[in-house]
């Protein structure tokens, strides 16, 4: 299932350019198997660019970025990897069980896979809790339920890799709780590798590992525990804010 | 880092499943649904009665109106169909799961083909049997071009789409891609009575060939060669078309 490396993704001077700016800048990192990996930054820090760059709908990618053994984009990638935009990608002018239906439909397609179709979709309509809703219209559901049907899409094909971009804003507590643990089900009873995004920074200290990022660079990679301890802090948010700060004397000293 | 081979052209089940899909999309607007099967109806009737003391005109200028209908409504609402694909996400979404461009293009024109069978069957119906249109040939043979008009208005609307960035410039590329073709497609006058460079222009429009092949259905009573070029000349513009469309589907954007 993985490369011979045993890491999930692997990039190597990993650059974006989007217009004329230079959005990621030689990134190297690692998404290991089976794990959640938490990618936190500031807004337009370029995490939402490093998740196309993983699924292959990024122009402009220069570098190696393999994903699951496979250089990312690969035509046989996409059936493995499942991913939620930032934005609820649905269709407004569609029930909540007719929008699963039908990418369940270009996930599986044909008759004989009907029956592992309906349960696919129930089951993924009961994991974000939204069975009693499934016959209104996308479009007249609140913005935290529209999340939750474009997170169910990616729910759908049981996916090796599932990158996730900001998928619990404006979700209530109760809720954000509720998925955080199917995310670490996921993790543990499918083996499935999970890359969140979220600039929520207490959500960071649930994950397995993170990925800081800040102006198209990488921080730190490291276990929330281990990014505590080095820099000294109580909360994976001090730590952000004083990496932050030993980046920027960093560039002061340099210059 | 291409990322644009495909396993497969087709897979029919994909295909099905996104025509279904675009069909189920419409059932949830009934509003838009009345509007594409009666218009075309009521504008005929109002020609019919416009023309109240020419039949014969009503006959030339009504068969290739049931041509032009098809076109230019399903040119509508494809373009502004794949531009909300596009900027919903939805669109960026399929192309990062195993769906073929061909897939989601041939679904859209499996899908308004559809309804525009329905639609030219109404207005085709309506004209021959109830306001008299005079045709010599088949009307099934009317029905015909009418769905290839169709198909190649569904696909010109796909291609132009890729090219507007928002619904105001979807919509005028309307008269900016029909409108030309609208005046030199012979509705107006005939096509070799036009100057001669005008004739050549409308030698190399699609719709030209629409309009001819439904006045040929007028005049003659069987299939003409002439017939016979005019709809593999409007369905191959309508396959290109469609191919052209496939290809300005990007899975990686800026
Ligand atoms: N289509 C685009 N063309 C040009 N530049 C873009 C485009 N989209 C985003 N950018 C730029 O790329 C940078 C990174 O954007 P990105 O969406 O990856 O940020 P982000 O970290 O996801 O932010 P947020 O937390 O607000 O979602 C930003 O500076 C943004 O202005
Ligand atoms: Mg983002």
């Amino acid at each position: 299932m993985m490369n011979s490396s045993g890491v999930a993704v692997e990039a190597r001077g990993l650059t974006v350019q989007r217009g004329s700016r230079t959005v990621l800048r030689g990134l190297d990192f690692t998404v290991e198997p089976g794990r959640i990996t938490g990618l936190l930054g500031p807004s337009g820090c370029g995490k939402s660019t490093l998740m196309r760059a993983v699924v292959g709908t990024q122009a402009k990618v220069t570098g190696t970025l393999q994903v699951l053994g496979s250089p990312a984009g690969h035509p046989s990638l996409r059936p493995r990897v499942g991913y939620v935009t930032q934005a609820p990608s649905v269709y407004t002018d569609l029930t909540v069980r007719q929008n699963l239906d039908y990418f369940a439909a270009v996930l599986r397609p044909g008759r004989a896979h009907r029956d592992t179709r309906r349960d696919a979709v129930t089951r993924a309509l009961t994991e974000v809790d939204l069975t009693s809703h499934e016959d209104a219209l996308a479009g007249n559901l609140s913005g935290g339920q529209r999340t939750r049907v474009s997170l169910a899409v990616a729910l759908l094909g049981t996916p090796d890799l599932l990158v996730l971009d900001e998928p619990t804003v404006g979700l209530d507590p109760v809720l954000r709780r509720d998925l955080w643990q199917l995310f670490h089900t996921l993790a543990a009873e499918r083996s499935t590798t999970l890359l969140i995004s979220s600039h929520v920074m207490d959500e960071a200290e649930r994950c397995h590992r993170l990925l800081l990022m800040r102006e198209g660079e990488i921080l730190a990679d490291d276990t929330p525990d281990a990014l505590r301890t080095a820099a000294g802090t109580d909360t994976v948010e001090e730590a952000f804010l004083h990496l932050v700060d030993a980046a920027a004397t960093r560039k002061e000293n340099a210059r | 880092m291409s990322g644009t081979t495909a396993t497969a052209p087709l897979n029919p089940a994909r295909t099905l499943a996104t025509a279904a899909r675009v069909l189920r999309q419409l059932a949830h607007d009934p509003r838009t649904v009345g509007l594409l099967l009666l218009v075309p109806v009521l504008l005929i009737t109002l020609l019919r009665y416009v023309f109240d003391g020419s039949p014969r005109t009503f006959d030339s200028i009504g068969a290739s109106l049931l041509g032009i209908f098809p076109l230019i409504t399903m040119f509508l609402v494809t373009s502004i169909a794949t531009l909300r694909e596009r900027t919903s996400g939805t669109l960026e979404r399929l192309l990062a799961m195993p769906l073929g461009k061909g897939d989601l293009i041939a679904g859209y024109a499996l899908a308004f083909g559809a309804v525009a069978v329905l639609q030219s069957l109404l207005a085709t119906g309506l004209s021959v049997w109830a306001l008299g249109l005079d045709v010599m040939g088949s009307p099934w043979l009317l029905l015909l071009v009418a769905v290839l008009d169709a198909l190649l208005g569904t696909a010109l609307g796909l291609f132009v789409s890729a090219f507007a960035a928002s619904e105001f410039q979807a919509v005028q590329f309307m008269p900016a891609v029909i409108f030309p073709q609208l005046l030199l497609c012979g509705l107006f006058i005939p096509r070799d009575q036009m100057a001669p460079l005008l004739e050549a222009i409308s030698d190399v429009l699609p719709m030209s060939y629409a309009v001819d092949g439904m006045n040929e259905v007028l005049q003659h009573t069987d299939i003409t060669g002439d017939f016979v070029r005019d709809i593999l000349i409007v369905a191959g513009c309508a396959l290109l078309v469609l191919a052209l469309g496939a290809a300005t589907l990007r899975r990686r954007t800026a």
